[in-house]
């Protein structure tokens, strides 16, 4: 069994094609929608959690790339400096995931980065670029 | 009554009670306004965010040959220093950009790197690169120098800010239905976010609103080192509409500052940069309240939901001086993470750090109950509620406009 999160970016065509139906349907593969919305750009974001044998898993990851779907491994993309970040909060409403809430005790910001769709918005607004870019 | 004598004394002897502006209101509800007076010496305040006008003069020391900077060129690691003083004295604004940064031509901007860097790496101990190019004198002979300078061998290396610790700050929208990048960060086009930059009930002159304690020759803590109010900042504005609990319901006051960099810390000055609008530099500043009598204290304890502001827009009426509201809303209303304008709930931002700003009052209460900082009584005051003093706009010459 293979388990992994990808964040899959849909073109505009694909916005409304039953991809992620085809993905059960044909290979067999289980998933969990962690998150979905589609940008200012019109472009579908979606990040998954997507389970099955290796082997469909595989076949479905082909299939995506077939229909002009981007993915993307999630996770490491964007991590956050935590000597450069100062809880400061202005990337709070930025965010487009939620992955970026204010503790309302310490009123630190915390980085939720299992949520995180690594859309980079909060990088260059960061005003001492603590969210780092991974590759 | 108390004097700051009395207080000083207390804290030589270490009988000396602190507490931060977050914990003085909880300390009134419990044993009442009187007694929180008799009890309590000092009120600590903290905030912790860019402050542009801001900025840190040096001198260098003299080179052999040697060599007039003044009317010359200077540059610290390709940022350009202020030269027009004597041979080897330069001021480094936070803002200061090298000239071949791209700035907004390609929009919006990143603004990677300057002044305020350039500060927070002398803290850090880094050598920094000076460049200067000068006319050349008989007694200064010199046209060229390049070398790297480190902040342990500067004469001086003062940081002089000449306006800080806003009292009181606007929360900045975006009515346009395009994206603007300001100097109160990146703005949503239609109300999609509201960003605010005030420590609210931890901000200094929040708590000071007609500036009964703070003063010429305040000591504070400054950059994680000890500085002193110099000044009224520029821009203070002390006669606008305040709420009846005294508090400017606009920005107001402001305050100078000065000290020595040598003993301050990288991580309370830090530089940072604004997309679309420049660079600038995060000032950790606190300043101490001495509880003289039951109004300081009464005044010091103003919480998150009796402090106001206002919401305006920077698409618009900001950049082009148009006055107008478009919400008043409370601190706490902010903290919440939403506030309601115009039928529509927005999630708001804080470009200044509620967390740090209470480490700050929390440090300071320390030091002062440790005994390594006294208070000091100020030499003048500065211009209050009453003066007449006023911000005034720029008089445009009408034929040449
Ligand atoms: S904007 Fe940057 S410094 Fe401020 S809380 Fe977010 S990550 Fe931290
Ligand atoms: S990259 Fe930043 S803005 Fe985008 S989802 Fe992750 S934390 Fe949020």
């Amino acid at each position: 069994m293979t388990s992994k999160r990808i964040v899959l970016h849909f073109p505009h065509r694909l916005v409304d094609q039953p991809i992620v139906y085809n993905l059960v349907k044909e290979f067999d593969l289980k998933f969990n929608i962690l998150k979905a919305f589609v940008t200012p750009q019109e472009e579908g974001l979606m990040v998954l959690e997507l389970t099955g044998k290796k082997e469909n898993f595989d076949k479905g990851i082909e299939y995506l790339n077939s229909c002009g779907v981007k993915i993307q491994p999630l996770s490491q993309d964007v991590i956050r400096n935590e000597v450069k970040c100062m809880h400061c909060g202005v990337c709070v409403p930025i965010c487009p995931a939620n992955a970026l809430t204010v503790d309302q005790e310490s009123r630190k910001v915390i980085f939720h980065d299992k949520k995180c769709i690594a859309c980079e918005l909060c990088v260059r607004i960061c005003p001492t670029r603590a969210m780092e870019v991974r590759f | 009554m108390k004097t700051i004598k009395e207080i000083n004394e207390k804290i030589k002897k270490g009988e000396v009670v602190v507490v931060t502006a977050e914990e003085v209101s909880e300390l009134i509800e419990k044993k009442g306004l009187k007694r929180a007076a008799q009890e309590v010496d000092v009120v600590t305040t903290g905030t912790f965010g860019p402050m542009c006008s801001s900025g840190a003069y040096f001198n260098i020391g003299h080179s052999k040959p040697r060599i007039k900077l003044g009317g010359g060129v200077c540059k610290l690691n390709d940022v350009p220093a202020y030269t027009g003083l004597a041979a080897v004295d330069i001021f480094l604004g936070a803002t200061a950009i090298p000239d071949d940064d791209p700035r907004n031509k390609v929009y919006p901007g990143e603004f990677k790197y300057g002044g305020g860097h350039v500060i927070h790496e002398l803290l850090e101990g880094k050598n920094v690169s000076l460049e200067a190019t000068a006319y050349g004198t008989d007694c200064y002979p010199l046209k060229k120098i390049e070398t790297t300078i480190n902040l342990k061998d500067l004469n001086e290396a003062v940081l002089f800010n000449i306006r800080n610790c806003y009292q009181n700050y606007n929360v900045a929208v975006n009515l346009s239905d395009k994206m603007i990048y300001t100097y109160m960060g990146a703005l949503k086009p239609n109300l999609g976010n509201a960003n605010y930059c005030s420590a609210g009930q931890l901000s200094q002159l929040l708590k000071d609103p007609y500036y009964k304690t703070i003063g010429v020759g305040t000591k504070i803590f400054l950059g994680g080192g000890v500085g002193f109010v110099a000044w009224h900042g520029t821009q203070h504005n002390p006669g606008v509409p305040r709420l009846e609990n005294g508090i400017p319901k606009v920005p107001a006051g402001t305050l100078a500052v000065i000290g020595d960099l040598k003993q301050m810390k990288p991580e309370w000055l830090v530089g940072t940069s604004m997309i679309g609008y420049g660079v600038t530099m995060i000032v950790g500043i606190g300043v101490p309240i001495p509880v003289l009598n039951e109004d300081v204290i009464k005044h010091a304890a103003a919480r998150d939901e009796e402090i106001f502001t206002q919401v305006i827009d920077y698409s618009n009426n900001y950049p082009n001086c148009v006055a107008g509201s478009l919400a008043q809303v409370s601190y706490a209303q902010l903290k919440t993470g939403k506030i309601v304008v115009q039928n529509k709930e927005i999630p708001t931002g804080n470009l200044s750090s509620y967390s740090k700003a209470r480490e700050i009052a929390e440090t300071l209460k320390s030091w002062i109950k440790k005994g390594d900082f006294t208070l000091s009584e100020p030499v003048a005051n500065i211009p209050g509620a009453e003066s007449g003093y006023a911000v005034k706009p720029l008089k445009q010459n009408p034929s040449l406009s």
